[in-house]
């Protein structure tokens, strides 16, 4: 791929997502448009976070990329070996060794530290699309801080339901002023978003680019009375035992049994080979020493 | 042409330019670190930093207002033949470049609109040396608190005040580089 | 014992290799050539050099070869291997009134200078199938006419010089590029035809066809509809004149729409535009509807909140491969945030039945 420049795009086009990333750090949660580009996979399929990466990496970086949480599914393997071939950059999987993530729906377990970058794949950039669907409208409503439709729908959840009925991409206010969509992480990530990175969220199909500078303030939206929970399955993984991690379900067999194992791939690995034994873990251990002895 | 202007430019752009960029995102990022930026030889008076912010940055879909006497012939070339950002009053500026008293007043520039405040202009301001050390600042990108050099508080205070809107700042010294934000509070210490 | 699914990188490597095999298909059957494609498919070629925006016939047939006959797909590989290429410079804005037309038509005058051309149209075709095709598709030699030397003038001219038409205001203002720059609401009419020209042309179609059935109705007749080659010029800035840089197919269709009056001007018929590389009429008769349709505003009409009208609805989702990228996205993993919706609809479920069992127990 030596036909085409360093991390694939032209300088042009990395000048001008770069000033969009600096205008979004400086304006923190206000999403900058950016003339995104047609890159060589589908839109919807992390065109934005691969644009962000792009003008971000530098060739002694690590890069590491995440959907679900983990590294070894097909399009986090695809994106991974997309800038192996156009930014010869060394890549890995461990957390703690990648100067830049690419995530996708997940913020790693372990703490993110000052000299990493977080660049998140965001899909619908627009918090309150779902409420107003026409652009020029929610400019405005971002403009005036008018934010009443977005507190409404949460309140009617709560008539509905009893409970606020967003899981995930659920909105913050950010340094108490624009709402923002996180993307669709599950909420239990929202708290891990005031941190010590920097995180840098694109949108490519709706030419959007965001940015949050470490220790900002995010505050997700609640009620006193209906305060935010980020919530997780109530169970432990069944491989690591961590019991402060998100967890995927998987179906085990024909009647319908589960496991729950951590989404963070990297996070149940390595606390596995620190001798962390989930219920299944432990048991599949017992039963192999039993035939051992 | 003289042959000076044809020097000064990035020697392998691309790889350059990722690293001037991402010295520049990690002061704007974090108000108060200092950071090295280098790779552009400018002509004088523009600093190593402040050129290599302009190679990196800027492009013919940035006018640019040079303030004082950095608007002179040798800046000029030096800027149309390797950058070639439109040269502009500072009212239509996108980045403006020069020592403070030069870029004052600074209400002259675009502070961007309540539905586009990302329309604002970006000043490089070229100080005779940056330090940690003077006002003392909070905001998003700082832990506590940090602190660092500036020419004044006034003016920063002022633009504070107008977010969403207002001006973001780089401040250039030689090979070195930090950034304010709208978003910081600055206090005298 | 569970062992997490792995091997993402051999399935893909593998998924490829199938892939190109499918393409290929039956090794007994003589592989088909670029040129073959470029040659006996060009309709197919046109509508992929349109929707992706590069007028390069051969890359296109490429494409086609590469993306199996889907249209989409090839549409999608010459527009990312388009972002790709530097830009030199722009063309002077083409002269359609100096096309060479292969096809030119109007349905609005019986005669006018240049005459009808019907050209090599399907429009009169019976549509039965041709059995001697899938065993030859040799064709007599035909006789060819002299082509006309001279411009062939614009019909809508003819109603312009009476001021029976809308006469268009010309810019010498450089119009946005909507690939270059994020597309900001409310757009202009060259980001609008822009959208179009590059738009599904099913999409464009159907469109088109709501506001024929009244969602917007714009009655339009096709003023004219010319197909044929134009020169492409560049002014070179070292030479300090303009030379040909070559020449392109296009298709233009114009429209006189419904007649407007108001209490300063008298009554004048309103025009709506198409303009699509190749041979494309199909697309560019329903862009003209479309773009007619999108002026409401600019001619002082009503919105009759017809889709057609509404410009955002219609830019947003005109795009072939913003839409087919968006819409397949969801076949990629989603288990986290459904694992998040499972949670909350067992503890709304927990709930609602806890919150249910008293009142029964109440009952007995």
């Amino acid at each position: 791929m030596s036909d085409y420049n360093f991390a694939y795009l032209d300088e042009q086009t990395k000048r001008m997502i770069r000033r969009a990333i600096l205008k979004g750090l400086a304006i923190p949660g206000y999403q900058v448009p950016f003339a995104s580009r047609e890159m060589p996979m589908p839109y919807g399929w992390g065109t934005g976070g691969v644009q962000v990466s792009a003008a971000t990496l530098t060739p002694e970086d690590t890069l590491k990329v995440i959907d679900q949480g983990a590294d070894d599914t097909t399009n986090a393997v695809s994106i991974r070996k997309f800038f192996e071939k156009t930014a010869g950059v060394a890549t890995t999987e461990e957390t703690a060794q990648a100067s830049v993530i690419q995530t996708r729906h997940r913020i790693p377990e372990e703490d993110l530290r000052e000299d990493q970058i977080l660049v998140y794949q965001v899909p619908i950039p627009e918090p309150l699309r779902f409420l107003e669907p026409s652009e020029i409208e929610t400019r405005k409503m971002h403009s005036l801080e008018e934010y009443g439709l977005m507190h409404v729908k949460l309140y009617e959840d709560i008539a509905k339901h009893g409970a606020i009925a967003t899981s995930y991409a659920y909105p913050v206010k950010i340094e108490g002023r624009y709402v923002m969509d996180p993307s669709p992480i599950p909420k239990f990530d929202n708290p891990k978003m005031e941190m010590a990175a920097i995180q840098l969220f694109g949108a490519g199909r709706e030419q959007r680019i965001y940015a949050l500078p470490p220790y900002c303030q995010v505050v997700s939206l609640d009620f006193e009375d209906y305060p935010f929970e980020a919530s997780k399955a109530d169970h432990a993984c069944d491989m690591c035992g961590a019991t402060n991690s998100y967890l995927d379900e998987v179906i085990m067999d024909d009647a319908g049994n589960r496991m729950f194992v951590c989404s963070d791939t990297d996070y149940c690995a390595s606390r596995r080979k620190a001798g962390h034994l989930g219920a299944q873990a432990a048991a599949a251990s017992a039963a192999l020493k039993e035939t051992a002895a | 042409m003289t042959a000076d202007i044809l020097k000064g430019g990035f020697a392998n752009a691309p790889v350059d330019a990722a690293h001037a960029f991402r010295a520049a995102m990690n002061v704007m990022a974090r108000p108060g670190t200092i950071e090295v930026l280098n790779g552009a030889e400018p002509p004088a008076p523009v600093s190593v930093a402040a050129g290599t912010l302009l190679l990196t940055l800027c492009d013919p879909d940035t006018p640019l207002h040079l303030a004082g006497d950095y608007d002179c012939e040798a800046v000029r070339s030096w800027i149309s033949f390797h950058i070639g950002a439109p040269i502009v009053a500072a009212e239509r500026a996108m980045f403006a470049l020069g020592k403070w008293e030069a870029l004052a007043p600074v209400t002259r520039f675009a502070i961007g609109t309540p539905e586009y405040p990302d329309r604002s202009a970006t000043l490089i301001v070229e100080q005779a040396e940056l330090d940690q050390d003077g006002m003392s600042l909070r905001g998003p990108g700082i832990k506590d608190c940090a602190s660092m050099s500036l020419p004044e508080a006034e003016t920063f205070q002022m633009n504070a005040t107008l977010f969403p809107l207002g001006l973001d700042f780089f401040f250039t010294s030689g090979e070195q580089v930090s950034a304010l934000p709208r978003t910081t509070k600055v206090e005298v210490a | 014992m569970y062992v997490a699914v792995k091997g993402g990188e051999r399935a893909i490597d593998n998924a490829h290799a199938w892939l190109a095999e499918e393409r290929r298909g039956d090794l007994n059957v003589a592989e088909l050539s670029v040129a073959q494609i470029l040659e006996q498919l060009s309709l197919a070629v046109n509508r992929v050099m349109a929707e992706g925006s590069l007028y390069d016939p051969d890359l296109a047939a490429l494409a086609i070869k590469q993306a199996r006959g889907d249209m989409i797909e090839a549409i999608f590989l010459i527009r990312a291997y388009r972002t790709t290429l530097p830009r030199f410079g722009s063309s002077k804005p083409v002269e359609t009134a100096d096309m060479a037309c292969d096809r030119r038509i109007s349905a609005t005058f019986k005669d006018a200078p240049g005459g009808q051309v019907l050209g090599p149209t399907f429009d009169y075709t019976h549509r039965l199938l041709d059995f001697a095709l899938a065993a030859d598709g040799e064709v007599p030699e035909v006789n060819r006419g002299e082509a006309r030397k001279e411009p062939t003038p614009h019909i809508t001219e003819f109603l312009n010089q009476e001021g029976l038409i809308q006469r268009e205001v010309t810019s010498e203002e450089t119009p946005g590029d909507l690939t270059r720059e994020p597309l900001e609401l409310p757009a202009n009419r060259p980001l609008r035809l822009q959208a179009l020209t590059r738009g599904d042309e099913g999409f464009v179609l159907s469109m088109a066809y709501s506001t024929q059935r009244g969602y917007a109705r714009n009655h339009a007749f096709v003023g004219e509809l010319r197909i044929g080659k134009v020169a492409v010029e560049m002014d070179i800035p070292e030479l300090g004149f303009a030379i040909e840089i070559g020449e392109i197919e296009l298709t233009e269709c114009e429209t006189v729409n419904q007649f407007q009056g108001s209490k300063t001007e008298p009554p004048q018929f309103t025009r709506g535009y198409g303009l699509v590389f190749g041979q494309s009429e199909r697309k560019a008769i329903s862009m003209a509807l479309v773009d007619r349709a999108l002026r409401w505003e600019e001619l002082g009409e009503d919105n009759l909140g017809a889709p057609a009208q509404d410009e955002e609805f219609v830019l947003y989702h005109s795009d072939n491969i913003q839409a087919t990228g968006f819409l397949e996205h969801i076949k990629l993993p989603h288990y986290v945030d459904f694992q998040s919706e499972l949670e909350l609809i067992r503890k709304l479920r927990r709930e609602a039945m806890e919150n249910t069992t008293p009142v029964q127990e109440a009952a007995e």
